[in-house]
């Protein structure tokens, strides 16, 4: 139930995030909903590995190594998304120094100025 | 408006893609295959205790370093960006300064908050945590130095001396873990020790603690790219 | 105990909708780009509650730490380019 509705909460942060990048015109709004997006791709992808009533995939005192495997939920999807939101960060600054850039050259941050590529 | 109608269409479609995803989806009872592989033989083939570090580090070590090489080349194009519009130093705005607190706050909280950071990496082997999360917390603390003093300039060469140390070792590692052990970034060329221990779990340790220096340099190096663009 | 958790995992996700919406949606950017940062943050607090603890502390000093900061850089060296 917990997994299904934080699924839930993912897929609609992806639509808002989408919503917001088709619907706004200033470039910064436009990064903004994508960091939002991002979010709810992660929020998905950690909810797919979570089982009821398992615990974090690290070995203590309450989880020996012997049971293991009936106790503990999938860390693949975890060590996935460790890489996707470091990969997303990089890229979010890619985005916002191209972002300066554009602004550098028309002195605007509305997307409608940057006619140079339109058809 | 007809551009909103079609914003919406299309998001009404993938919406609906969602939909089906969601009500068709039910947890599994069981580990999967891999996932089972993994739970069973961490503990006696890598000896470390968080699963997520061992995949990270050493089931998928490969993919991480072709992550730290993006991650680089991310920090490398917003240099190349931004070189133009660097302030030329001289013709710099006189900022208000930042006030008492924040200086006498920042020269007491910068120790404890890089000392946090590199615990974080030491120990990402034995709770959560690790390179990624501890490169992150050392970042910040050199966000604290650049709020602190705006017009401070780091030192790139340093930086760059740092990320380009700890992506050779990586790689030097990965290539004695090929010759030593069985193969590219195994981590028993140093002996597996004692389970739970702060010196276990082979290589981990040190292979962990060069990606978090990499990546505390490249997202340093960002931060003071951005902050250092000149105001338009 | 498990209704709980339930309780706290629905009150979460009704915050993190409330704050998306507020950052595609909100008047100013600086408040946008706050509420993308809570965004981040309340879902660190709901990856803990998926017994993800290694993906909370990433998402929480990543992506609500230095990307809100990394925006606020690059909002303050525009000035003037907010309001397009």
């Amino acid at each position: 139930m917990i997994a299904q509705l934080a699924m839930a909460t993912g897929f609609a942060l992806i639509l808002i995030g989408f919503y917001g990048a088709l619907t706004n015109r200033n470039i910064l709004r436009m990064i903004v909903a994508f960091s939002v997006a991002n979010t709810g791709v992660h929020l998905v992808l950690v909810a797919v590995g979570y089982m009821n009533g398992r615990t974090a995939p690290i070995l203590d005192s309450a989880v020996s190594a012997t049971e293991a495997v009936t106790r503990i939920i999938d860390p693949v999807p975890q060590a996935l998304v460790l890489t996707a939101i470091v990969i997303g960060m990089g890229v979010t600054a890619l985005m916002l120094a191209f972002a300066y850039k554009l602004y550098e050259k028309k002195r605007s941050l509305d997307i409608g100025k940057f006619t140079e590529l339109r058809w | 408006m007809i551009k909103r109608a079609a914003a919406l269409l299309l998001l009404t479609i993938i919406g609906g893609i969602f939909f089906t995803l969601l009500t068709g989806y039910s947890a599994d009872e069981n580990l999967n295959l891999t996932a089972q592989y993994y739970a069973e033989n961490t503990a006696k083939d890598i000896g470390a205790a968080n699963i997520v570090t061992a995949i990270i580090v050493t089931y998928r070590g490969l993919d991480t370093l072709g992550e730290v090489t993006v991650l680089f080349l991310a920090a490398a194009i917003v240099g190349l960006v931004l070189a133009r519009s660097r302030g030329a130093g001289a013709a710099q705005t006189v900022k208000a300064p930042v006030g008492e607190l924040l200086t006498t706050g920042s020269h007491s909280l910068l120790p404890l908050i890089l000392l946090l950071g590199i615990y974080i990496f030491v120990n990402g082997h034995l709770t959560p945590g690790g390179g990624f999360q501890g490169g992150a917390v050392v970042a910040s603390a050199m966000l604290l130095l650049l709020l602190a003093n705006p017009v401070k300039r780091f030192n790139h060469r340093l930086i760059s001396i740092i990320e380009s140390f700890s992506g050779f070792s990586y790689v030097v590692i990965g290539v004695l873990g090929l010759l030593l052990a069985g193969g590219f970034l195994d981590n028993r060329i140093l002996p597996i020790g004692e389970f739970g221990q702060l010196f276990s779990a082979g290589a981990i340790p040190l292979i962990y603690s060069l990606i978090g220096l990499k990546v505390g340099a490249e997202f340093s190096s960002i931060l003071s790219n951005l902050s250092e663009a000149e105001e338009l | 105990m498990s209704a709980l958790i339930l309780a706290m995992v629905v009150l979460l996700a009704v915050v993190l909708i409330g704050a998306a919406l507020v950052a595609i949606k909100g008047k100013s950017l600086p408040i946008a780009i706050l509420s993308a940062g809570l965004v981040s943050l309340i879902a660190s607090v709901l990856f803990l509650v998926l017994a993800a603890p290694d993906v909370a502390m990433t998402e929480a000093a990543i992506g609500s730490g230095l990307t809100t900061f990394l925006f606020f850089f690059v909002l303050s060296r525009v000035r003037g380019g907010e309001n397009d």
